[in-house]
């Protein structure tokens, strides 16, 4: 038997090695911390919708209110999604004919809902209350983005369990009076922070963060 | 090729010198094309039991843990005592492999080797209970402190977190201390290999070790270093595990002593394990000449004076609860000794005070059936304080109408018996392939080796 079990180069395995182990961890730190983040898997989700509606003509050229449409928010844990008789309010008049706009006819006609792809989609395991938010004075924008500036509707924020829990813990940083929460440009008076903590002792948000909260 | 009915390490060693003699006992155990018929009748009843045990942990997994016996007001059961059971008999690896090099105590060298691969393979059986007790074993990583998306942390202020660390820390320093230990023998065996396959694969595992001076400098750092690493380890991980015990509220666990006591009770019941497979070993594999008559009485001598410690912790508990003067702390140690779990107790008590006791006659100390038996039978007491500290104070806490009692479930005792099963597997295995003893440290202290004297 040969006094060597292992060629030369094998002693080149010791260097390789620990290259590989200090660099592997790293790498899979890296790529697990950026790659599975739903900052990266989630945000900027655009469905195809079966209507190329455009919130920025919307809700931006022509101004509507979010309420307008989703007219239920302040009421509901459901933000609704308008009925076809919602856009033909204006539709009957203008664009009659768009051929862009044939289903929104079509569901009118028949009374069918139109088949719109949800964006903002929590899991089922998360409750989520519209009405709680918006009448304390969380404006849509800082959970939904500009979309008075989006042409097609997409996911602005991660929406995940840790972005939840920054504002629940510490919500004086989105905190606004409740007639401003659909103004996409508002910005608090003076010092942020100072008018955050000041509006949040004045109307008492203590926002919890008990599992039940959400996981009921 | 047949098994042989002769014992094939029953002839002396063969070698002109002692090193060499040394090397051929134990080297021969790995290197025989087929091991004793003990071994076989050995592995295959443990390959049973290990069947058993994935069994019950597959049905386990598959229906939840209400397969076990576990109910309020027993939520902890026999997952936690099996835990604490496997956990505290490693701790005799680590205090023979540290403590007693540290303190020089060289008789250490021809059991060490396999009393650290038993405190791996106890930890490994350890694990599985509360990885499979929390319910949902496919989601153990919430255990540890990982960064995500939730926010969520596990519970710093729990003992029960304590414990991830402080066994996680174990496990990987008592896996670094066998392994290191091994590189030197693994070259022997690679050195002595007939085949390529041996070579091969012991020459991996050797790393390159060729025996240089400078080699043996460093290891011995290396040896001195992980030793001070593992010493704390010895105190630690027991003292922590005692606090999922002690931090709690309930009367019989809420107690300063707990720590010490379950220190004392680890090395006791992992000497006791020591013992259990060291007599049949050295009985089946020829190693009479290297783990002698004195090695066993002197683990024997550890076995009394931790058992004294624990017999007077016993003791302790029940003076403080009187003298502590709350009803419920004496009404708990009263009912501990002659309440529903009294049969539990008895059998603690003298299996853990009692039989012990005998080890004071030199003739049964030197006796390595006796000391096999006794060792048995500690191992059972150990297992009984345990169960006896879980089950009567959770039965009967503070309000009696929310009082009960543990029964353990057909699918309790194939998980305990089945556990063993694993431990022998890996055991038989490591006996059969893994260099035994560490003949390079035996050697560094046998009479040829101290030709120059002790230094």
């Amino acid at each position: 038997m040969n006094l060597f079990v292992f060629p030369r180069w094998a002693n080149k395995t010791r260097q390789i090695a620990g290259v590989v182990l200090g660099v592997a961890p790293l790498y899979l730190i890296g790529l697990i911390w950026y790659g599975a983040s739903p900052k990266t898997t989630d945000v900027g989700y655009m469905p195809e919708q079966p209507v190329p509606y455009s919130h920025a003509l919307h809700a931006g050229q022509l101004g509507i209110d979010c309420r307008y449409c989703h007219n239920t928010v302040e009421d509901s844990s459901h933000a609704a999604v308008p009925p076809a008789q919602t856009c033909m309010n204006c539709h009957s008049k203008v664009w009659t004919t768009s051929p862009k706009l044939a289903p929104i006819r079509e569901s009118y006609a028949t009374g069918k809902a139109v088949e719109w792809i949800k964006v903002h989609d929590l899991p089922d395991y998360a409750y989520f209350n519209h009405s709680a938010h918006v009448t304390r004075g969380v404006g849509c924008v800082t959970c939904h983005g500009r979309v008075d500036q989006m042409e097609q509707v997409y996911q602005h924020e991660p929406l995940s369990m840790g972005w939840c829990l920054d504002c629940h813990r510490e919500p004086e940083k989105n905190l606004r009076p409740p007639e401003e929460v659909t103004n996409m440009t508002w910005a608090p008076p003076g010092d942020p922070v100072a008018f955050g903590k000041a509006f949040r002792a004045k109307n008492h948000i203590n926002p919890p963060t008990d599992c039940s909260t959400c996981h009921r | 090729m047949a098994i042989s009915d002769v014992n094939p390490f029953e002839a002396p060693p063969a070698g002109d010198n002692m090193f060499a003699r040394i090397t051929d006992n134990v080297t021969r155990i790995a290197e025989t094309a087929t091991p004793p018929r003990a071994w076989y009748i050995a592995f295959g009843f443990a390959q049973l039991l290990l069947l058993m045990f994935l069994g019950s942990l597959g049905y386990v997994i598959w229906n939840g843990i209400g397969a076990w016996g576990n109910m309020m007001p027993v939520a902890w059961g026999f997952p936690i005592v099996n835990f604490v059971f496997w956990i505290g008999i490693g701790h005799a690896g680590t205090l023979i492999s540290a403590v007693l090099f540290l303190f020089r105590q060289n008789w250490r060298t021809a059991i060490n080797r396999f009393a650290e691969a038993m405190t791996i393979f106890a930890v490994v059986c350890a694990g599985i209970f509360p990885g499979m007790h929390i319910g949902r074993p496919w989601l153990p990583y919430y255990m540890f402190p990982i960064p995500n998306q939730m926010d969520m942390w596990p519970q710093f202020r729990s003992p029960l977190e304590w414990d991830v660390f402080a066994v996680s820390t174990y496990a990987t320093v008592s896996i670094l201390f066998w392994y290191m230990g091994m590189i030197p023998d693994f070259a022997t065996f690679r050195d002595r290999a007939t085949t390529t396959v041996r070579r091969v694969a012991y020459g991996i595992v050797a790393m390159g070790w060729r025996g240089s001076s400078r080699q043996w400098h460093v290891y011995e750092r290396a040896y001195l270093i992980l030793a001070a690493l593992a010493t704390p380890l010895v105190l630690s991980v027991h003292s922590v595990v005692s606090f999922d015990f002690a931090t709690a509220q309930l009367p019989g666990w809420h107690t300063t002593i707990f720590p010490p006591y379950f220190v004392a009770g680890a090395i006791f019941g992992g000497f006791a394990m020591v013992v259990t497979l060291a007599v049949p070993a050295r009985q089946f594999f020829g190693l009479k000449r290297i783990i002698t008559i004195r090695h066993l009485e002197l683990m024997n001598k550890v076995i009394m004076a931790t058992g004294l410690i624990v017999g007077y912790a016993y003791g302790m508990e029940f003076f403080v609860a009187w003298y502590s003067g709350n009803k419920y702390e004496v009404f708990t140690f009263v009912n501990r000794a002659f309440g529903p779990y009294g049969w539990a107790y008895w059998t603690m008590i003298s299996c853990n005070v009692l039989f012990p006791q005998l080890h004071w006659f030199p003739q049964v100390r030197r006796n390595p059936w006796a000391t096999l038996i006794i060792g048995l039978i500690v191992n059972v007491g150990m297992w009984f304080e345990r169960f006896v500290i879980i089950c009567t104070s959770l039965s009967r806490d503070f309000l009696p109408s929310s009082w009960g009692y543990f029964v353990p479930t057909p699918v309790d005792l194939m998980t305990l018996g089945g556990s063993f099963g694993l431990f022998f597997t890996l055991f038989l295995l490591f006996c059969r392939y893994l260099p035994m003893v560490a003949m390079s440290e035996v050697k560094a202290f046998s009479p040829a080796g101290l030709a120059h004297g002790d230094h």
